[in-house]
């Protein structure tokens, strides 16, 4: 029975996603729920919370009004919030009420933004997906709507690199313990100009300049259709990778460079040299680019072949194999795990084991267990994935 | 945003005296505060030892009662299973239900004596034939018991709130057994009612045995809770529970509601000795010790501003009353609404302490205002609930919810000392009131 879980926990949904993709931005975000997605959100999902208000919230749907089709309710509150708080736009974002009753979150959208003036987004997420669905449709909507269309990459002759977006960061995947910062700073130490970070840590002014960057880095698959888009509007190319270790660090800024020359996207550089059948069988859970990235850091930084990735969130990123496993069920995970020798994966996972000769590596995961183990994270960005592997595993 | 920064708090909060209902605020979108409050569902579950609970609902759904289990350290007690939109389409949600309940089932390592099964909203929207999907799994494991049990948040203004509804549910695996008029329970709390309470000590010393789902450790310690007599609420959202007790296996309900007035504490504890035939306590001697204890503590305290909210009490207006009838500084209430139970001191406090503040919780500027009023006050603002140190900013708070299992003049005592011990020790806010539940590790 596929859709039963005994004992594994869920990841995040395409609901919170797109909050969590729009936090910083300055926008009216509304949950179109009953109650209980904004204390999930901002609970299990949403790190700052306590200490960076934002404005995010719920519909608070009733029966009545979902059975009646009452969308005047709706409508009405958030036209009353948008005049008290001002905000940039306005997101409406699906649940599964709103979607079996097929409420037109379009129509309601369009009306909301006659009546305001405010540009509005319906985001049709209805509960059931993971958040990479989520943040890929807002972060990728947001350029579309707002992106200067006349902004062309920057040409500077006295600049070494390309200058870069990274896309596709938000604390579902990189947490707030400086894994986001570190990636920004790596890429900066090493000649990039980073325009804007999609979306932690940049102000609305650098999202907005994301057009002048040379090159923009998918860093999660949360960035994939996104890339897309600015690539149909700037006509800018796109890398899939994380830097993580020394060796794939090189080889992404590299790829950078290479994708700026061909004006060809470039996906996770690999190093091509190891024997997938050799060696201790390593499995790394968790969403596809980072896992991918952290495999092919094995590969480049240790020789080690053999490391095989499980996402459990519905989208490859473009990144993994034909001997991976892209599926959320608890029943294929326990099954691929069966001859794992190594598992690294969020400690929530840690009950899929069904050897105790298995070795576990703890890699916490914000979207994976939330606040729970987020002290225990790693800053896993350049070398810092070494000295952390170094120190899990006997390399 | 700018206009909220200088304080704008027009529509979220007020001045009693301003207050035309007990639902003084207009609704529309709501926001969530990070001091989480009350228990969950998951957690009310998991009161009743060797039980397993199951999750029929959406990844978005899903993720809020998993990480509660899993914060709990409880994930070997809770499972799940995901719907797709397939099973939205095709109409097969009772198979799904069936078919995973019994998977999950037949691969736990111990079989529990007690299932709960929890749908949502969607399954009452596609008219879910539940009683078939019971009926199938009551046959198929003859030896555990099944409860049905609801997350349908949609359904609060229509139906029984998940609240109370979840704490019906947690005795509808009480079986019928001959009654034993010697036994009480205490139905409803999360947390047992302290047993230096002056109630708790009635019942004892007239020889009633007292059940209480807080102290079982097995399942059938639980059961044992069928042959009570009686069962005394002391929460409002426990009241559903014993009604349905009462019909079901003719247990007496007997209400006696926290109160932090002396009459109606005096009244409630007659009612008791009258229907279960109790010594009366020195009632004197109580209200002597309460003012005592509150004359103390204002000695303490001295005109500390205090800030009160409903998730310590479900009586947030009564607590404002007593403390500033005995010349305390209350100057604020969080609550988005107040009990009918309330009018009573929501009127004295309209005549008598007109300037009390009033300030909602979920309404949207909450999230942007400052939560700074312990800062400009020089650090010094004690709170009385987790929502309330939030909001205001303070280090020092009460760190109760509903209530705390404490009641009447005892309770109001074992108060005093917990506000005197709140305003000079320092409590760390944010890591507290971030977390939910019991036993939560975060």
């Amino acid at each position: 029975m596929r859709q039963a879980s005994r004992i594994l926990s869920t990841y995040t949904a395409d609901v919170m996603g797109v909050p969590s993709a729009l936090y910083e931005m300055g926008g009216l975000v509304i949950m179109h729920d009953a109650s209980g997605c904004n204390s999930t959100y901002n609970t299990h999902d949403e790190p700052r919370w306590y200490t960076k208000p934002s404005m995010v919230y719920i519909s608070a749907l009733t029966e009545m009004d979902a059975v009646l089709g009452n969308d005047e309710k709706l409508i009405n509150d958030v036209i009353t919030t948008a005049n008290e708080l001002h905000p940039r736009f306005i997101a409406i974002v699906g649940t599964i009420i709103p979607a079996i009753m097929g409420t037109d979150l379009n129509g309601i959208s369009r009306i909301i933004e006659d009546k305001t003036g405010l540009p509005v987004f319906g985001f049709k997420t209805n509960s059931m997906h993971s958040y990479v669905s989520g943040v890929n449709m807002a972060l990728s909507e947001i350029a579309r709507r707002f992106c200067d269309r006349s902004l062309k990459p920057e040409t500077c002759a006295c600049c070494r690199n390309p200058s870069v977006n990274l896309l596709g960061v938000t604390p579902l995947d990189f947490s707030i313990t400086g894994n986001v910062e570190a990636m920004i700073k790596i890429f900066e130490d090493s000649g990039f100009d980073v325009k804007s970070c999609w979306a932690m840590n940049s102000s609305w002014r650098e999202l907005m300049n994301a057009g002048m960057a040379n090159v923009n880095v998918v860093v999660s698959s949360c960035g994939l259709q996104l890339a897309e888009t600015l690539r149909e509007i700037y006509g800018t190319p796109y890398i899939i990778g994380v830097p993580v270790g020394n060796g794939l660090t090189k080889e992404i800024f590299s790829a950078a460079e290479k994708a700026l020359a061909t004006g060809e996207n470039q996906i996770l550089p690999c190093s091509g040299t190891f024997d997938e059948k050799e060696g201790r069988k390593i499995y790394i859970i968790g969403e596809a680019v980072n896992s991918a990235s952290m495999r092919n850091a094995l590969e480049y930084d240790y020789g080690i072949g053999n490391v095989h990735v499980i996402c459990p969130l519905e989208d490859d990123g473009g990144v993994l194999r034909k001997d991976d496993l892209l599926s959320p069920y608890e029943e294929d995970i326990f099954a691929e795990l069966e001859d794992a020798d190594i598992l690294i994966a969020d400690p929530l996972c840690k009950p899929a084991l069904s050897s105790s000769n298995t070795d576990f590596v703890s890699l916490p995961h914000e979207g994976c267990s939330g606040r729970i183990y987020r002290n225990d994270i790693p800053i896993y960005i350049g070398s810092e994935f070494n000295k952390w592997i170094e120190n899990k595993l006997p390399l | 945003m700018m206009g909220l920064c200088r304080g704008d708090t027009a529509g979220a909060s007020l001045l009693i005296k301003d207050a035309k209902s007990l639902s003084p605020y207009e609704y529309g979108i709501e926001y969530s505060s990070p001091a989480r409050g009350p228990w969950n569902i998951v957690h009310i579950g998991m009161l009743l030892p060797e039980s397993h609970q199951i999750y029929v609902c959406a990844q978005a759904c899903m993720r809020g009662v998993v990480l509660t289990a899993a914060e709990m350290n409880a994930m070997d007690r809770f499972s799940s299973i995901i719907i797709r939109e397939n099973n939205i389409l095709n109409g097969d949600m009772e198979q799904l239900i069936i078919d995973g309940v019994s998977d999950i089932i037949t691969k736990l390592p111990k079989k529990p004596r007690a299932v709960m099964i929890f749908t949502t909203c969607i399954h009452h929207f596609l008219a879910c034939d539940l009683n078939f999907v019971f009926t199938q799994l009551r046959e198929k494991f003859t030896d555990i018991d099944f409860t049905d049990c609801y997350m349908h948040p949609i359904m609060r203004k229509t139906k029984t709130a998940p609240d109370p509804k979840m704490r019906e549910q947690l005795y509808s695996f009480l079986k019928a057994v001959p009654i034993d008029k010697r036994s009480i329970n205490l139905i409803g709390n999360n947390e047992k009612m302290a047993e230096s309470s002056e109630l708790i000590k009635m019942f004892k010393s007239a020889g009633y045995k007292i059940k209480d789902i807080c102290s079982c450790k097995t399942y059938d310690e639980y059961q044992e809770m069928a042959s009570s007599g009686y069962n005394v609420t002391i929460n409002p959202a426990a009241i559903v529970a014993a009604d349905t007790l009462e019909k079901r296996l003719r247990q007496k309900q007997i209400y006696l509601p926290l109160s932090y007035n002396y009459d109606e504490i005096e009244k409630l504890l007659k009612m008791a000795a009258d229907i279960l035939s109790l010594k009366m306590p020195d009632i004197k001697k109580l209200r002597f010790n309460a003012e005592s204890e509150i004359k103390t503590t204002k000695k303490a305290i001295k005109d500390l501003p205090i800030a009160i909210d409903y998730t310590a009490t479900t009586r947030p207006l009564g607590l404002a009353k007593l403390l500033i009838e005995h010349g305390f500084n209350v100057t604020s209430v969080y609550a988005d609404a107040f009990t009918e139970e309330e009018h009573s001191a929501f009127d004295w406090l309209k005549e008598n302490a007109g300037n009390l503040r009033l300030f909602a919780t979920v309404h949207p500027k909450m999230g942007l205002l400052p939560h700074n009023e312990a800062q400009s006050n020089g650090g010094h603002l004690l709170a009385i609930g987790q929502k309330s140190a939030y909001f205001t900013g303070t280090d020092h708070f009460v760190n109760i919810l509903e209530g705390g299992g404490l009641w009447g003049y005892d309770g109001i005592c074992l108060l005093m000392k917990l506000i005197r011990e709140a305003a000079v020790t320092q409590k760390d806010t944010r890591s507290i009131i971030q977390v939910k539940g019991w036993g939560c590790c975060c």
